[in-house]
């Protein structure tokens, strides 16, 4: 079959790729029919996360349709349309118990990687490096799905497979930073990153009553899309000042909830852009907290901070002491999609919540290459490429 | 040159990680009176499922001693093991290691093992067959991906 692989850093192709298989009686084998960059990919593509192999399947967020079950599946059946959480979760674990399925015990087939690196392994992720299990990713034209009747959900008739596609992943993590965040009626509630992640996470923070909700990113063509799908208001950091804009927007107060939706590459317009390049560069910290230290600072007194954006390693000069002394609660995680896709399907059927003006660019898969340069470069007011395999 | 950027980052992690590790591990052993670490993992079962042990866990043979114990909060049941007749060190422990014969590798990919048969009722296994190809700069992936269930802090 065709896929889309990471040659190096910053080297793609399409290649043939054997098959994949059924392996384990909870596995499914789907065939993709839309799968889209995420910006976290970025990092892999870049060399930022080094545990990737020339050959590697890169895309985890996905819709296709089943052509092949294992014997233990319950589930689902050949021909089932289904949207597929990126995460690869047991559902039997304690974690999974909890519904912190990212996190899952039995998920990662590779743990003593992560676990050398963070203290303990999260569940597995499709595409997403060796460090997450290796698995082969959905840039391609079919995939293997374990633990299938956790993770894939059959998509409603009236929702279609591009609103769908994204609850695979982007409207997922952005509901969980908003919901694990603790957003409640009232808020008002700052998210950094006008990407998809960021978008949905503001969609989510609205649906879950906030007052207001106040999106930051640089990128006017993204602003806009926030204003006009998602209902929320904008700041554009190269143009004003962020803080005395959200102090004013929250009478002197501060954002009650502030979420973090652009991770380990952040730009800014400050001395620290340049800082946080030289030593990331040097391999003096791994990660640019940039987006990080603003939520955390910005933030008011005793409220909450999520981290969304994908970090790996260690950062430089994190404001431990406004976090201490404002009294935060400071949280993160992957995302876990088995907790909210049903929800979030339902949503969509209803109008809820819309997907569709994330897909600015639609491919078919052997452009892919082409895709993510759109998608890096932020050519032609790219949010997202979508590939059809 | 991206290579290089790769190949310095995995060296810089594996180095940085590696000379915590021996510190960390080097100061905890100085002040430990245990000859032998038990080694855990939590399953999320009640401790009659346990026994009769599962396949992994008996093929470890006597010389790993195994300890069953109700998880405290509901969490489960922890299964402990650690080798009676204890574990290598120095030089021959690193190229056991390094060949994937150390039998603390064997005692935790057990214990994943184990846990993955009690909760879900078989291991999940990596796709095969792969996509990737070897390189030289993807050696020491490789060599931890090859010892993934053999290592780590379990």
């Amino acid at each position: 079959m065709k896929a889309l692989t990471w040659q190096g850093v910053n080297k793609l192709s399409v290649e043939d790729v054997p098959d994949p298989q059924l392996i384990n009686s909870r596995d499914i084998i789907v065939k993709v029919r839309k799968t889209v960059t995420c910006g976290s990919d970025l990092h892999l593509l870049g060399g930022y996360i080094p545990f990737m192999k020339k050959g590697d399947v890169l895309g985890h967020e996905f819709v296709g349709e089943v052509v092949e079950v294992g014997p233990e599946v319950r589930n689902h059946t050949v021909g089932d349309r289904v949207v597929v959480s990126s995460f690869i979760a047991c559902g039997k674990c304690w974690y999974c118990s909890q519904e912190l399925f990212s996190l899952c015990d039995n998920g990662n087939t590779n743990p003593a990687i992560t676990e050398e690196l963070w203290g303990y392994a999260p569940g597995g992720c499709f595409g997403y490096s060796h460090a997450m299990g290796g698995n082969a990713g959905s840039h391609a034209e079919y995939i293997r799905v374990p633990f299938a009747d956790v993770g894939a959900f059959s998509i409603p008739d009236d929702v279609s497979d591009l609103r769908a596609l994204f609850a695979s992943d982007s409207a997922s993590t952005g509901w969980m930073g908003a919901d694990l965040g603790g957003v409640r009626p009232g808020d008002v509630v700052a998210v950094w990153g006008a990407g998809a992640v960021g978008q949905m996470a503001a969609r989510a923070a609205v649906l879950l009553g906030a007052e207001r909700v106040v999106v930051v990113d640089r990128y006017e063509y993204r602003l806009e899309a926030v204003r006009r799908h998602v209902g929320a208001e904008t700041l554009n950091y190269e143009k004003t000042d962020v803080g005395g804009e959200l102090r004013e927007r929250t009478g002197g107060r501060g954002p009650d909830v502030c979420i973090e939706a652009v991770g380990m590459e952040a730009h800014s317009t400050g001395p620290d852009y340049a800082y946080d390049q030289v030593k990331q560069q040097l391999r003096l910290q791994t990660d640019r907290p940039t987006a990080v230290r603003q939520a955390v600072h910005h933030c008011r007194k005793g409220g909450s901070v999520f981290v969304l954006g994908v970090f790996a390693g260690v950062v430089d000069k994190f404001p431990l002491g406004a976090m201490m002394n404002k009294g935060l609660t400071m949280r993160g995680a992957q995302m876990h999609g088995q907790r909210y896709i049903p929800m979030l399907l339902e949503r969509m059927r209803t109008g809820e919540l819309v997907t569709e003006h994330l897909a600015t660019h639609t491919m078919p898969l052997t452009d892919g290459p082409k895709g993510y340069e759109l998608f890096k470069e932020k050519e032609d007011d790219c949010v997202r490429a979508v590939f059809e395999p | 040159m991206p290579g290089t950027r790769v190949v310095t980052t995995v060296a810089a992690v594996g180095v940085t990680g590696w000379a915590a590790r021996r510190v960390l591990t080097r100061r905890a052993a100085r002040n430990s009176s245990v000859p032998n670490r038990w080694r855990f993992v939590t399953v999320n079962v009640s401790p009659d499922r346990v026994t009769p042990y599962p396949e992994p866990l008996r093929s470890l043979g006597p010389d790993a001693e195994i300890v069953v114990r109700p998880a405290p909060g509901g969490k489960g049941t922890e299964i402990g093991v650690r080798l009676a007749e204890g574990e290598p060190t120095g030089a021959k422990a690193a190229a056991q290691r390094f060949a994937g014969t150390d039998p603390r590798q064997a005692v935790r990919a057990a214990l994943r093992d184990a846990k993955q048969l009690l909760e879900v009722g078989e291991v999940l296994s990596p796709d095969r067959p792969g996509t990737t190809e070897k390189t030289l700069t993807g050696k020491p992936l490789e060599l931890a991906i090859a010892h993934a269930k053999g290592e780590g802090r379990s």
